[in-house]
């Protein structure tokens, strides 16, 4: 019953996205007006049908229905409730619902909140949203029915992937997802405007808290994202490059270039084109990213199952959408009338500069994702892009960016000069010189990235705070502390990354029990290794005591575990977190001698990279309550004028 | 800029997606397991106990691949064309002397059995994987594959895709070396 009510459910949500589009479209023609005000109320109920059906997905989930093939696949009475729930999004077809469900709950919020924006640019956007809906609708009624029957019902479910048996899969996707498709507002915002030919100040004043909250969102999920794989896949590394990792990173580029060049526009109504395609470029990654990867056609450790069918459904959704983006763009923006102009040195030119190099390095990972796909197509070759090209390609454009990061906020809207720019820029400029001195002096032999990578961090660090220098700090508006926060945690995060880069030290052994290692400041015995059970694995366990000068001496406990089903071996670093670094040990195979691969690592600073990624989102919520705070107030203060 | 080329700008994105829509549409079309090889080559078997996949057919496991002579475990199923396609080699290969195991992959008993019946049978002991889980742990990412496992349960060789009658020599010799 539960099942059919979810389907019902669906069904008719995407019948609302119908009728949401058409009467909104209907709506926009001269002398049909009548049908306007009925459409965000459509678009509320689009939202909780869907909300709805996802609801009764993961109640099946959590009542392990079997007689649901995909709860039979996926799902197993045995496990703990946090993963039966998890394991709703954990397929393709239970995610694919939970990006149609956000994507219709970010299209009702926008009808309940959004006020700002002309009543009829609104409903165009709102027919955009609909329209990408429809699509998403059709895609999961007709190829990735979630609520299918399984006749007969199995005894037993299938379980789940033990990689994902993990209190991060809760978390990390519909974090993730709650970025990418958050961004579908900023996409609708676009055609909207261009619909109605009404880009402008008040237009991106609009947009930006919309862009904000996804971009927060997408922010704290790549982190998630990076420490899991940090942990869980016991590597060591923290970024790997590969094709879901870029697919989150792409939009997150993007989304960077278009929050600043959004409030170039909100400010100073300039950059209105480029802010427009900005934001369909946001939405178009996020689409193509998810599926891309989905789609099978590039591998990685996230591809769900592959079908053709539904490979060939994306890339016609993919068309309409972002093909019909680009050409209403193609066609409208040259008669969007030009923004204001500015000098090259000031604010805006120093954004400008910003969004150049965040396009630059979006460029560069998209065409290293996509490099493979290129050259299969031509020769038929295989071949996989790793990260020597992207380091090499996109570490300096990164280290640009950031520098002049340094410089941005500093500078004046509409034009500056360079000497008095200098003068503010004198102590981070100071403190750079410093910082070099001192990495030379104390790390002779460092390479050539990481060296800039820590002394940039320090400069910029420190230009970061230079902002609130001499304000009032009670008045300063939080916005600006949310800016200062956010590129305070880019500094915070390229010192881990660089730090990371340059002082991790690694042992990699065949030892015997006894036989004690140096790694970094630790000496660790291996005291023993035994085997251990848990619910649906076993594992070896090797028992290691760390000692660190005279500092009380403690045990750590790597294991790598074997799952049945399916029989997959994973293994679970000891990770020692301390202040100035982190200790990892991870335990292989046996020679069949005795003797146990042991891998450990000394990282100097590595939780700076996540502690940053955290600042940086923490500075993007400020930003965004300070911006909403700001504009209630001046709403209230004209409603009493 | 002339006002023109600014015009002619504002159509590049467009082009630049049609360009991507046409490396997508051509990464769909080409089969895409053709050349994923097994990390698991040089390495033992996984551990595996999988049902027996017809009736009248030993189950096939783990165990089975370590009684000393080289032997061949056929990845297929019934509703794989190039299944079809390599039958006639299997049996080739069997008529040579080669012992042929299979793993019947996301299949069901009475679709095997006709697909035997149809195709024939080269196969001494049938396993079904329902669920891929072994295929997956063998590291095979299509059907059909065949991997030649030596006497003491070692991965040898990989096959990937059918085998057509002119691979058939190769296979015959990968047998043997790994006696």
């Amino acid at each position: 019953m539960i099942a059919e009510a979810g389907l019902a459910a669906l069904w008719l949500a995407a019948a609302l996205a119908v009728l949401q589009l058409v009467l909104a479209v209907t709506g926009l023609r001269a002398g049909h007006e009548a049908t306007l005000p009925s459409v965000r109320p459509i678009a509320m109920a689009q939202a909780v049908l869907t909300g709805l059906a996802f609801a009764a997905l993961i109640y099946l989930f959590l009542a392990v229905d079997l007689s649901v093939a995909l709860v039979a696949a996926n799902d197993h009475s045995a496990k703990p409730w946090l993963y039966k729930f998890a394991g709703t999004w954990g397929n393709h077809e239970g995610s694919m619902l939970m990006w149609v469900t956000i994507l219709a709950v970010a299209g009702g919020a926008v009808a309940i909140f959004e006020r700002r924006l002309p009543e009829r640019t609104l409903i165009a956007t709102l027919g955009a949203q609909a329209a990408i809906g429809i699509g998403f609708y059709a895609f999961l009624l007709f190829a990735s029915n979630p609520f299918a029957r399984l006749d007969p019902a199995p005894v037993e479910g299938q379980g789940l992937n033990p990689l994902l048996q993990d209190p991060g899969l809760a978390f990390h996707p519909p974090t993730l997802y709650l970025g990418y498709v958050g961004l579908s507002v900023a996409f609708s915002f676009a055609v909207g405007a261009l619909v109605t030919r009404d880009v402008g100040a008040a237009f991106a004043r609009a947009m930006r808290p919309w862009v904000l909250g996804a971009w927060i969102f997408l922010t704290l999920g790549i982190t998630a994202g990076s420490y899991w794989a940090y942990y869980e896949l016991g590597w060591g590394g923290w970024w790997f490059w590969d094709p879901v990792e870029n697919a989150s990173l792409m939009p997150w580029l993007a989304a960077t270039a278009l929050l600043h060049s959004v409030t170039v526009l909100a400010t100073r109504d300039g950059l209105r084109a480029w802010t427009v395609m900005l934001a369909v470029v946001a939405f178009s990654m996020s689409m193509v990213g998810t599926f891309l990867v989905r789609s099978g056609i590039l591998t990685s450790v996230h591809s769900f199952a592959v079908d053709p069918r539904r490979g060939a459904f994306i890339l016609a959704l993919l068309a309409i959408y972002i093909g019909g983006a680009l050409l209403l763009f193609g066609l409208r923006v040259g008669t969007v009338k030009e923004g204001s102009q500015f000098n090259a040195v000031s604010r805006e030119g120093a954004l400008v500069v910003n969004n150049l190099l965040l396009s630059a390095i979006l460029g560069i990972v998209l065409v290293g994702t996509l490099y493979p796909l290129g050259v299969e197509a031509v020769t038929g070759e295989k071949l996989s892009v790793g990260p020597p090209y992207f380091d090499a390609a996109a570490g300096p454009l990164a280290l640009i960016l950031v520098a002049i990061m340094a410089a941005g906020p500093l500078m004046r809207w509409r034009r500056d000069e360079l000497k008095p720019l200098a003068m503010r820029l004198a102590l981070p400029i100071l403190l750079t010189a410093l910082a070099l001195l001192a990495v030379i002096l104390l790390a002779p032999g460092i390479r050539i990235l990481p060296l800039l990578g820590l002394v940039v961090a320090a400069g910029v660090g420190a230009a970061s705070l230079a902002p609130l220098w001499k304000r009032n700090l009670r008045r300063t508006p939080m916005f600006t502390y949310g800016m200062v926060i956010a590129h305070l945690g880019i500094a915070v995060s390229l010192a881990g990354m660089a730090s990371e880069s340059a002082f991790t030290k690694e042992t990699l052994v065949a030892s015997r029990i006894g036989e004690t290692h140096q790694v970094g400041p630790y000496a660790l015995r291996l005291d023993a290794v035994e085997p251990v059970a848990g619910p649906n694995w076993t594992a070896i366990e090797a028992k290691l005591t760390v000692t660190r000068g005279d500092r009380a001496p403690f045990v750590v406990r790597p294991e790598a575990r074997m799952f049945w089903t399916p029989p997959t071996e994973t293994s679970e670093a000891a990770i020692t977190t301390v202040i100035d670094g982190q200790l990892y040990a991870v335990v292989g195979k046996s020679d069949g001698e005795g003797r146990w691969q042991l891998r450990l690592w000394w990282k100097p600073f590595v939780t700076l990279i996540w502690a940053g990624g955290v600042l940086i989102a923490l500075g993007g919520l400020l930003s965004l309550v300070g911006r909403v705070r700001r504009e209630r107030r001046t709403h209230e203060r004209l409603a009493w004028a | 800029m002339k006002t023109r080329t600014i015009r002619l700008i504002l159509w590049a994105p467009l082009v630049l997606f049609l360009v991507f829509v046409g490396l997508f549409a051509s990464g769909l079309i080409r089969p895409s397991s053709s050349t994923i090889r097994s990390k698991l080559i040089g390495q033992p078997l996984p551990e595996f106990a999988l049902p027996a996949g017809v009736p009248g057919k030993p189950a096939l496991a783990r165990s089975d691949f370590t009684a000393g002579k080289p032997r061949l475990l056929n990845v297929f199923a019934s509703w794989c064309v190039p299944c079809i396609a390599e039958a006639p080699q299997l049996v080739q290969l069997r008529d040579a002397g080669v012992e042929i195991d299979a793993i019947a992959i996301r299949d069901r008993s009475e679709d095997i059995a006709g697909f035997l019946a149809r195709n024939g049978d080269p196969y001494a002991r049938i396993g079904s994987d329902k669920d891929s889980s072994v295929q997956l742990a063998l590291g095979s990412s299509g059907v059909p594959e065949t991997f030649v496992i030596d006497g003491k349960g070692i991965i040898r060789h990989q096959h990937i895709g059918d085998i057509r009658p002119e691979d058939v020599p190769a296979l015959l010799s990968a047998v043997q070396s790994a006696q």
